[in-house]
């Protein structure tokens, strides 16, 4: 039992790198005393959540944005060849952005939209403003304001792969959502 | 170019200066009925030394490039006459030569140069075309191609574009950064000038009618911008930097106003500004996309790219407002429209069962002509005398020029050494 805790409590402190002295620290007392070793489990569980928390915070601060299991987590939205049609696999990470726009009013949005390489590069750069205003459209939609979302487009000035075919093509007809 | 001009704002790098790099140009493939002419190695006045210029070597390249002309080989030449006297007709008229071109080169007192010429119509005898011409050392290509110029329209009747110039956008790539530049060169490739360098992409250098500014769309700024930059001096403007897209800049032939492509208004729409106020006057009105306007020879009409009726197509519309008019039906994807000097075709994109041509549209007719067979052609853009069309062509190589007379037999290559070339632009007329 004890050892199982400890390797609980060794896990995290694995997790959660940044405070591992600490943890390493308490360890022991964790496995002499169960109860203030409970205590502990809980205590350690919060202190490497502040400590995770407060490291993050001089770059932005823990946010949804960084959960890699959240759908704000899909940044990139691929379109087909020239449509600006949503297709519906993004209809969740559209409304997540969304909905974390509205709930975070101080919080701007660049739609960055983008074509493959065929055809004009002019029609492209309307293409690819127009992929980008279609996302924004919708954000609207879902409660985003106006002016939390700022919209650019390269065309096909900026592909993701430099390649000639429709492998690379579909990668480079997309939105970034860049926060 | 000797002078050098360097101005240094931001990142970016305004420097005329001459490159390395020089276009290389191929015919791919020649008409069958090219005119037979042999070029004589012209006189100089310092044998002594080598000549500033080979400017029979200029002259044989041009019109050897035009796909319209047989020049014969220097090594079969019976004579090497420098006056006209001493043309002894027979040996020619025994080889079938029909036209000869003779001429010299002479240094004058104060460093200068003196260029004189005779284009010679060998069955009757006689001179097609005389002329004298003085040139500066720096300016002794530009005599070559006048001169072939003058032997081009003499001997088919319509102008040659030799004496002009291209602009092109390059893109260089190393350790993954790119460098993109707005670039001008002879009609051959040579004097290569930088007029732009940015870390940020470049795209839709434009001419103004004479010949002495170039527009263009720059993303410098983190979005895109229209420039108007003097070519000599490499000072410019920024015309338009609206919310959204500035883009796809065309000058009205008296070179007074711009059409251009912004979406400040919501979406891509065209709209006129007159260069001088600033002003803009609003062209479309269309939840579609409007873009590529270009401006027809008469300065009466417009010609642009709209996906008004589904996919994109081209539509003209009067310059004083009124419905715009769809005037490409063939195919379902017709972009990047360009007027022919006559104003009576447009050269344009035409895509093929997914492949993308450069085409010709027969405007009394809806006919659309498809002049290349690459996958990816794009910015077709016509020479002034109208002959031939300047486009882009991406192959295993990136992205390089080419060229292709307007009833598609002559098609030429140009490649440069590195990087891609794209957005070419062929120049008015030099005055």
């Amino acid at each position: 039992m004890s050892i199982r805790i400890l390797l609980v409590i060794s896990l995290t402190a694995l997790l959660f790198g940044c405070s591992s002295d600490k943890v390493k620290d308490d360890a022991p007392a964790a496995v002499e005393d169960l109860t203030s070793q409970q205590a502990n489990a809980g205590e350690t569980e919060d202190t490497n959540a502040q400590a995770y928390g407060t490291d993050d915070s001089s770059t932005s601060g823990f946010s949804q944005l960084d959960d890699p299991q959240s759908p704000l987590s899909v940044r990139v939205i691929y379109f087909e060849y020239d449509s600006s049609e949503i297709r519906s696999e993004y209809r969740s990470a559209i409304e997540a952005h969304a909905a974390y726009l509205s709930q975070n009013a101080d919080t701007t949005v660049t739609l960055e939209g983008h074509a493959d390489e065929r055809g004009s590069r002019e029609y492209n750069l309307a293409l690819g403003e127009r992929r980008a205003q279609s996302i924004k459209q919708q954000m609207l939609i879902l409660g985003a304001s106006s002016s939390q979302i700022r919209l650019v487009s390269y065309g096909e000035e900026r592909p993701e792969v430099d390649g000639h075919d429709e492998a690379s093509w579909q990668q480079n007809r997309r939105v970034e959502i860049l926060y | 170019m000797k002078v050098t001009f360097k101005f240094f704002i931001a990142s970016l790098m305004f420097v005329s200066l001459q490159t390395q790099a020089v276009l290389d140009i191929k015919i791919t493939q020649g008409i069958e009925q090219a005119l037979p002419i042999a070029i004589v190695p012209f006189g100089w006045s310092q044998a002594g030394n080598v000549a500033p210029v080979d400017l029979t070597r200029v002259i044989t390249d041009d019109l050897k490039r035009s796909g319209r002309f047989d020049v014969m080989d220097d090594l079969d030449l019976p004579q090497r006459p420098t006056k006209f006297d001493a043309i002894n007709f027979n040996d020619w008229r025994k080889l079938g030569m029909e036209n000869i071109l003779i001429g010299n080169l002479t240094q004058t007192e104060n460093g200068d140069y003196d260029v004189s010429f005779r284009l010679i119509d060998v069955y009757r005898g006689k001179q097609i075309a005389g002329f004298r011409i003085p040139a500066k050392p720096n300016l002794l290509r530009r005599v070559a191609h006048q001169i072939s110029d003058i032997v081009f329209e003499k001997l088919t009747g319509t102008a040659g574009a030799f004496d002009t110039r291209v602009a092109y956008i390059t893109v260089k790539k190393v350790n993954d950064k790119k460098t993109h530049t707005l670039q001008l060169a002879d009609a051959d490739g040579y004097n290569a000038q930088i007029l732009l360098e940015s870390p940020e992409p470049l795209l839709s250098p434009a001419w103004s009618p004479n010949g002495k500014e170039i527009a263009y769309v720059s993303f410098e700024g983190r979005n895109s911008a229209i420039y108007v930059q003097d070519i000599s001096t490499g000072k410019r403007e920024r015309v338009a930097a609206f919310e959204g897209i500035n883009s796809a800049p065309s000058w009205s032939p008296e070179g007074s106003r711009l059409a251009m492509t912004l979406s400040k208004d919501g979406n891509t729409e065209i709209y006129i500004m007159s260069l001088h106020s600033k002003t803009l006057k609003r062209m479309t009105v269309h939840g579609g996309i409007d873009t590529e306007p270009t401006w027809s020879p008469d300065g009466r009409k417009l010609a642009f790219t709209s996906d008004r009726s589904g996919g994109p197509q081209i539509y003209e519309m009067d310059i004083r407002g009124g419905q715009p008019k769809r005037v490409s039906f063939e195919g379902n994807y017709n972009v990047r429209p360009s007027y022919s000097p006559d104003g009576k075709f447009i050269t344009l994109v035409h895509a093929v069962n997914g492949s993308y041509h450069i085409g010709l549209l027969d405007l009394s007719n809806g006919y659309i002509n498809t002049l290349t067979d690459a996958k990816l052609d794009e910015s077709p853009s016509f020479a002034p005398n109208g002959g031939m069309i300047i486009y882009a062509t991406t192959g295993v190589r990136g992205a390089q020029l080419a060229a292709v007379s307007v009833d598609g037999r002559i098609h030429q290559r140009l490649g440069l050494q590195q990087g891609d070339v794209r957005e070419p632009a062929w120049g008015p007329f030099l005055k």
